[in-house]
């Protein structure tokens, strides 16, 4: 096992020397990005975690368990599509991975039916979770339901507002939303509110965390619970073209689904990975939501990784049109990928992904969520560059039913 | 040598129990902390604990959160929070001065910048929430070369492995958090909070304070009983909450934060016949 003074976190290294599979390390660690950040009262509750991790991440009932609910429940393998009218427009061969046709939506759910499977294991009775757009709540109050737990949502009150129909859905779920009214009112401050409630319940509850941030060992767990999606993208491209894709594009806020679509393709040279972050109104002008792209490292909610911050050290508000993507940090194991030079991060405007959900609509009859729409944005640049006969494979991560008055808004509609 | 070590010696021939007020830099705006500090010396304070604000204080409690709100409205950082205990250290060169605040605005500084600013400003310790002992090289180490004490927290749950690892880090003195939960929260059991400080100081010799749940001069004195210091954050941070805001802190406040301070001291050097 490679050591953290034996990982070269300069740029241009051969991903043929590292070991993915052998990360994070034991602290917790990519590199220098990860570890576990948290308060002393916090420990005990990650420790306990990690532990069982450890234990049922490799325990065939727990495995088979999974297994079975993500294909009779969520409905997996989601489908692999290949985009002929926006193949033919945007002059490359367009591939979706369908995490939009999951239940609940997105892939949120993968994540969410591994941790409540967890948590049941661990006898915990009550589950927490933050959500900034609502995917992540919606599918955790979705399994806290089939499982009988009670669930509270921690919510940005800001967010409250902007995803009123999600936020009924969690209530008819039976979930608890709680609206948080400090800091910045978005998912931040969500994030902060679920720790302090874990802190203060801990005997009883488990946190579920919705992406691939948080201390370790959530951005390992997280990730192998979300990476079922790129070892069925690769069964299924290879199945059905023959070879693997030039490229893959997936939207990263947290990160959670570019992970997960990435991770089974970390050693294969020959594809080419990019992660479209959320630039807002462009990086140029402050207002976005890209810290790969235009933040630097630092520590917050329990990892090191890059932020968005002040030259104080104070985190910065977000802005982006997509609640989904609308995050100051980001999971460590996309730092460590930037710094080692395996994926490139860029940013994707506001006005880029909306073009880009239209084309998604117009073209192939598919609602994308703003989120993935990112993806798709940054696919078309991609594909005027690449041309004719290259496959490039987009992870479609959820449908955009729940972002259509956020459209309309934008477009001066009123519905 | 920080100024912590000679005062836990003193205070121990003394048989006495350090008290440790907690304030928010800048809270509610830049020109009180000084004078809040210098009034909660006046009230018999061994120690002070200056909160450094932070957009997200996750470990903090809702009363202490909204004072680091407080803060940041007015734009009040780590530089301007050094700032202040230089401006202390003019006249009060004697009382020990800890920082506790999260591990960003650090690194943004620099750690070794900050240490030896925060050494040059006269900053005795600094206590980082977000930083258990896992994570704590190098920055402990910038601090010990800087003669600052990193101080590290001890929850209810913490075992007696990490309690040894952690006695390995820290010096001056380390923090029991007596509860479960963020800052403010409620409830204390002093019968449990004995035992279990009986168990940290097997593995660890340094003088233990306790915080988080302590709110009068009643769990004060009952908390010194079986602790070296108390440590009193959310109370005295929800009185200074309770007046209005202006540009400069009233007489009436700082003469109630005195008198509070005055309260606890006399209740905790009640305690010294029954002390364990």
């Amino acid at each position: 096992m490679q050591t953290k003074d034996t990982v070269p976190t300069t740029p241009a290294v051969e991903p043929s020397v590292i070991d993915f599979t052998q990360f994070p390390d034991e602290h917790g660690r990519f590199g220098e990005y990860g570890g576990k950040y948290v308060a002393e009262t916090l420990m005990g509750a990650i420790q306990e975690l990690q532990d069982a991790y450890e234990h049922y991440r490799t325990d065939p009932d727990f495995i088979r368990e999974f297994e079975t609910d993500l294909k009779d429940y969520v409905g997996r393998p989601s489908a692999m599509y290949r985009a002929a009218r926006m193949s033919d427009a945007y002059g490359a061969e367009i591939w979706f991975k369908r995490e939009d046709l999951n239940h609940t939506g997105a892939h949120k759910i993968n994540n969410a039916i591994g941790q409540a499977l967890l948590a049941k294991r661990l006898g915990k009775t009550r589950i927490i979770a933050e959500t900034g757009a609502g995917q992540h709540g919606v599918a955790t109050a979705t399994v806290a339901a089939r499982l009988g737990l009670e669930c509270v949502i921690y919510m940005g009150a800001e967010d409250v507002i902007r995803q009123q129909p999600n936020v009924y859905r969690m209530k008819l779920l039976g979930a608890t939303v709680v609206p948080v009214e400090s800091g910045t009112r978005t998912l931040k401050d969500a994030l902060n509110e679920a720790m302090r409630d874990w802190v203060t319940n801990v005997d009883n509850t488990f946190y579920i965390i919705g992406t691939v941030a948080g201390p370790h060992p959530y951005p390992q767990m997280v990730r192998d619970f979300q990476s079922v999606i790129g070892r069925e993208a690769k069964a299924q491209i290879l199945e059905k073209t023959g070879r693997l894709p030039d490229a893959i594009v997936a939207c990263v806020g947290g990160g959670s689904n570019a992970i997960g679509i990435f991770h089974d393709f970390l050693a294969d040279e020959s594809v080419a990975l990019y992660g479209a972050e959320a630039g807002g109104d462009g990086v140029e002008t402050g207002r976005h939501a890209a810290p790969l792209t235009a933040g630097r490292p630092g520590v917050l909610h329990g990892n090191r990784t890059y932020l968005m911050e002040d030259d104080n050290g104070q985190i910065m508000a977000t802005h982006s049109i997509s609640a989904g993507l609308d995050y100051p940090g980001v999971g460590p194991e996309h730092s460590w990928l930037k710094d080692i030079g395996r994926v490139t991060y860029d940013a994707i405007t506001d006005a880029e992904a909306m073009s880009a959900f239209h084309d998604v609509m117009r073209y192939e009859g598919i609602i994308p969520a703003l989120e993935s729409s990112h993806a798709v944005a940054y696919a078309r640049k991609l594909a005027a560059k690449y041309g004719e006969g290259k496959i490039i494979l987009v992870n479609l991560s959820g449908r955009g039913d729940k972002d259509i008055n956020t459209v309309a808004k934008m477009e001066g509609i009123t519905l | 040598m920080s100024r912590l070590t000679p005062l836990f010696a003193r205070l121990k021939t003394e048989n006495r129990t350090a008290l440790i007020p907690y304030i928010t830099a800048g809270d509610p705006a830049p020109a009180y902390t000084l004078d809040l500090m210098h009034a909660l010396v006046a009230g018999g304070a061994d120690v002070i604990e200056l909160g450094v604000p932070f957009s997200d204080p996750m470990a903090d409690g809702p009363v202490i959160a909204l004072a680091h709100e407080r803060a940041l409205a007015h734009g009040v950082g780590l530089k301007d929070v050094l700032d202040i205990v230089r401006a202390f250290r003019k006249t009060d060169q004697r009382t020990p001065v800890v920082l506790m605040g999260y591990q960003n605005p650090i690194e943004a500084m620099g750690v070794n910048a900050f240490a030896r600013h925060a050494a040059e400003s006269g900053v005795d310790g600094v206590l980082t929430v977000d930083l258990p002992p896992e994570e704590a090289e190098p920055t402990a180490a910038a601090y010990r070369a800087a003669h600052i004490d990193p101080i590290f927290l001890i929850a209810p749950t913490t075992s007696p492995e990490r309690v040894r690892l952690i006695a390995k880090l820290a010096s001056g003195f380390v923090y029991y958090v007596s509860l479960k939960g963020v800052t403010g929260a409620q409830n204390l059991d002093i019968e449990a909070l004995d035992a279990r400080l009986a168990m940290i100081r097997t593995d660890c010799s340094l003088p233990v304070g306790v915080g988080f749940g302590i709110r009068n001069a009643e769990t004060a004195r009952a908390v010194s009983r079986v602790a070296d210091a108390v440590i009193i954050g959310s109370t005295l941070v929800q009185l200074i909450a309770d007046h209005p805001i202006q540009e400069r802190p009233s007489s009436t406040l700082l003469a109630e934060v005195r008198d509070f301070i005055v309260g606890i001291r006399h209740a905790l050097d009640e305690s010294i016949p029954t002390k364990a």
